[in-house]
């Protein structure tokens, strides 16, 4: 069936290659498999975000009117428990690394394309598990699942929601396995570690991370599981357990998993500058070893979520100390690709406004983080609307302007088609307003002492014209995420052919057809010169004019 | 305390202000300055180690002074004060209940006098709550199980607000209450009314009741230890660790006594969990501190009501070792 299907006489490609269900469901194509995640990833991010808006209306009044409490609090939870493991945490990765990664070292696949359909399988049990969950009842503990309410008090389907959370966390595990190992040993010849485009380094820190976290989580949903069904005494101090214990494992993953959110989103960020600037990345050991920093540092500050909790004074001593250790490669990296910019030559194409978005909203997320990791003040701020803005800032204006920014940056090799530029650069407008409409009263609302996961409010009146700010914002928001789902879909049929290269961008990815073949590459590409050779691909004797060096 | 967290706050938006204008200037003024011009090309910049140096270290450094303020103010609102005025916190799904030493009991609110420092002693009869009150820059998680502290120190009248800030269920935004802060005058008047007779006293007549007493003598006979003046003293236990008897130690000794047994007593105190209440346990932990001369030299209003003649001998606490 192949090749033959294919009336307009395009060039074969992953898309056109076969068609029907199966050539889907059973592709070990990365590139095919990049397109169920994207599908998947999307209809998850959809179903978090109108949770996300029922909460926004919700808190508009001050009084618990438009759901009940209960309801509210399941609300809260399964934005959180969506967004975060069913979108956040594959995003990036599994649709844009799973598409890209092999792409750019010059490999046909991943190490293991088999491995890599299973992974989207996990994924897709683990969402239906969700999913059911959801619908026959949900969760209300919030997605932290602190003991002992999860464990002994709560009523509603802790064990169900937690098994789907393990099983789609081996699919993330298994990803991570793929990346590390087809990152070491299916490089081009000629792709040495420090030739690596630096969105591979970021990747490579991540896998580390979500190999060796998520089986952390993993247990620590099996013990909450264990607990819940046999009254084992693991965190419930009725039973002689320890509660500080599950939040210590809790959080030895899912700080880290902050950084699996986005450290693939500084990647993607950092392939975006050089391009837009038509520059070498400003100190690329740097930014490509602060990946591994964060990585690695990411692992030793967990405990800063629990200053109040009940621990040590010492211990909180250390893990302040820590936190704003692993501070400093975030830092390095912002002044490294402020630092792209001084002598660019700067395209405002689509993709650098999203770039250019995501270094405002993660600068900001950051220095906020300076005032979390600060004991004296996290006492006052922590558990408030402070740090839901904080971590939005980070996970949302970070790690979802980063994902936009590439899907803006990399459409056209995905679909072989062009999207309208002018409404590309809209939504990038849109969103960014709304974003900061929507979170920035938050932290104002958070210093002012308004506690987090709070349905009604009536008793502090005070706070209600800062949420209806944010409530407008959010309304905004979603128009800007709505508006690139619609001219992506519209493009797929409507848009102009891309052509191989439209960004002239350096990287094996656009040595490619758009979209590209089966395996990618006709022949195995040697590479024998750095990322980001921009000197050369601007070159005089590339172009039609002779241009001048900038000064 | 509000006072400090906020001139740190104020620093830090100091710092971080000049950090993002630091930035966003550089950013927009590259972007404008190098956006694309006919004609022009890139300039290609490999790196400068001494930039890299100098955006690592000073940020590095700032970072450290923001740490350092940070763990003063963080030690010092960790630190009660030794002559706090004590209040029994005891959260449940969704109040908050409050017990004076003096015996005072209050639901969802805490009456305390302005300019005296207050002590939280706090613990959970179900899930892990948090007791906030913004007005005073101070949070802490309450867990059941065992206690945890916290203390403040009003400088002003007035009403404030207290929230859980921990997630506890269906109506945990329903889980608020009132701090009132009052002069000292109208203070004593609050406390005129309504008592039961002081915490520690309660706490005796627990004691009897429970049977304690039986083997916690006041003279060196008892089979179990002798508790006067024990509290916030260092035991010796049968493993060869010594602790501080704290209210977290004597928590775990009534409820589980076998875990941090004293040396020289054998293994023959019941478990009393299940047994008390989260409001007897308090009254017992201050009628056990009230036993201890050390408490009854440093405390205020508490120690007016623990004279440790009042206790008949033989009819409370008491054993045969002390360490």
């Amino acid at each position: 069936m192949a090749t033959a299907n294919n009336p307009q006489g395009e060039r074969p490609n992953y898309l056109n290659k076969e068609y029907g269900v199966w050539s889907w469901l059973l592709t070990t194509d990365h590139k095919r498999i990049a397109l169920l995640y994207l599908i998947s990833i999307t209809f998850f991010f959809f179903i978090g975000g109108f949770f996300a808006l029922l909460i926004r209306l919700e808190l508009m009044t001050p009084a618990s009117d438009l759901v009940q409490a209960d309801t509210y609090n399941k609300l809260f939870t399964m934005h959180g428990m969506v967004m975060v493991f069913f979108f956040l945490i594959p995003s990036i990765p599994a649709v844009l690394g799973n598409f890209l990664v092999p792409m750019m070292i010059g490999a046909k696949d991943l190490a293991f394309p088999r491995i890599n359909l299973l992974s989207w399988y996990l994924y897709i049990i683990g969402g239906v598990m969700m999913l059911h969950c959801m619908l026959t009842g949900g969760v209300d503990t919030g997605w932290t699942f602190y003991t002992p309410f999860s464990t002994a008090f709560t009523n509603t389907k802790i064990v169900e929601a937690g098994l789907a959370i393990f099983v789609a966390g081996f699919s993330s595990i298994l990803t991570g396995l793929n990346f590390v190992v087809t990152i070491h040993r299916m490089r081009a010849p000629g792709m040495t570690w420090s030739r690596l485009p630096l969105f591979i380094w970021a990747h490579y820190a991540t896998s580390i991370i979500q190999i060796l976290g998520t089986p952390v989580v993993a247990i620590t949903i099996v013990l909450v599981a264990a607990e819940r069904t046999l009254h084992l005494g693991i965190f419930d101090p009725k039973l002689g357990g320890d509660p500080l214990l599950f939040q210590h494992l809790f959080w030895f993953y899912s700080h880290p998993a902050v950084y699996i959110m986005i450290l693939p989103s500084m990647g993607v960020v950092t392939e975006i500058i050089a391009c837009f600037s038509r520059k070498r990345i400003f100190g690329y050991n740097f930014v490509a070893l602060s990946s591994i920093a964060i990585a690695v540092f990411g692992f030793l500050v967990w405990a800063h979520h629990m200053f109040v909790a009940g621990m040590s004074v010492y211990a909180a001593f250390v893990f302040s100390l820590l936190s704003y250790a692993v501070a400093v490669p975030s830092a390095i990296k912002v002044f490294n690709w402020t630092a792209t910019l001084y002598k660019g030559s700067i395209h405002y194409d689509a993709p650098m406004l999203y770039a250019f978005g995501f270094l405002g909203l993660f600068t900001i997320g950051g220095l906020t983080g300076l005032f979390l990791a600060c004991l004296g003040i996290d006492v006052h701020v922590t558990d408030t609307y402070f740090v839901v803005a904080h971590f939005h800032y980070i996970m949302v204006g970070g790690a979802v302007m980063g994902y936009l920014g590439g899907m803006h940056f990399w459409w056209p090799k995905i679909s072989g088609k062009l999207y309208p530029e002018g409404w590309a650069r809209l939504a990038a407008l849109i969103v960014f307003i709304g974003f900061n409409l929507t979170f920035f009263p938050q932290f104002i609302l958070g210093y002012l002492g308004m506690p987090r996961r709070y349905a009604d409010y009536s008793h502090m009146p005070e706070f209600q014209i800062l949420n209806v700010f944010s409530t407008a914002g959010a309304t905004v928001l979603g128009v800007g995420y709505l508006l690139p789902m619609i001219y992506f879909l519209w493009s797929m049929r409507y848009g102009k052919p891309a052509p191989d290269n439209p960004w002239n961008a350096a990287g094996l990815e656009w040595k490619t057809p758009s979209p590209p073949p089966t395996f990618n590459f006709e022949e195995e590409p040697v590479v024998t010169w750095e990322a980001y050779n921009y000197e050369v691909l601007d070159a005089p004797s590339n172009n039609k004019e002779e241009v001048p060096v900038a000064r | 305390m509000a006072s400090n967290v906020d001139a740190l706050y104020i620093f830090l938006l100091i710092v971080t202000a000049l950090m993002t204008t630091l930035i966003f200037v550089a950013i927009l003024y590259f972007a404008a300055r190098y956006r694309r011009q006919p004609g022009v090309r890139a300039e290609q910049i490999e790196g400068s180690i001494p930039l890299e140096l100098t955006w690592s270290i000073i940020p590095f450094c700032v970072f450290m002074v923001i740490f350092l303020w940070g763990a003063v103010v963080y030690f010092k609102g960790r630190t009660p004060p030794r002559d706090a005025t004590e209040v029994y916190v005891v959260a449940k799904q969704w109040m908050w209940k409050l017990e004076h030493a003096e015996g005072q009991r209050e639901i969802n609110a805490l009456h305390v006098p302005v300019g005296r420092d207050v002590k939280l002693i706090m613990t959970s009869q179900d899930v892990i709550h948090s007791f906030f009150v913004p007005a005073f820059r101070m949070k802490q998680d309450v867990l059941p199980g065992r206690y945890t502290m916290a203390w403040f120190h009003a400088t002003k009248p007035g009403t404030y607000h207290l929230f859980c800030a921990e997630y506890c269920g269906t109506q945990h935004s329903g889980m608020i209450g009132d701090i009132v802060v009052l002069e000292p005058a109208q203070y004593e008047a609050w406390m005129s009314g309504g008592s039961t007779g002081p915490l520690s006293a309660t706490g005796e007549k627990v004691f009897a009741e429970l049977g304690c007493s039986t083997c916690h003598r006041t003279d060196s006979q008892g089979r179990g230890p002798n508790l006067q003046g024990v509290f916030g003293k260092p035991v010796q236990l049968e493993d060869g660790r010594t602790v501080t008897a704290d209210e977290n130690y004597l928590r775990e000794c009534i409820l589980d006594p076998g875990a941090k047994r004293v040396k020289g007593f054998q293994p023959i105190m019941p478990t009393f969990q299940g047994l008390v209440s989260e409001e007897q346990l308090n009254a017992l932990i201050a009628y056990v501190k009230s036993l201890s001369s050390a408490k009854a030299a440093g405390s205020g209003l508490a120690a007016a009501v623990d004279v440790p003649e009042k206790v008949p001998a033989g009819a409370a606490a008491k054993g045969s070792q002390v360490q």
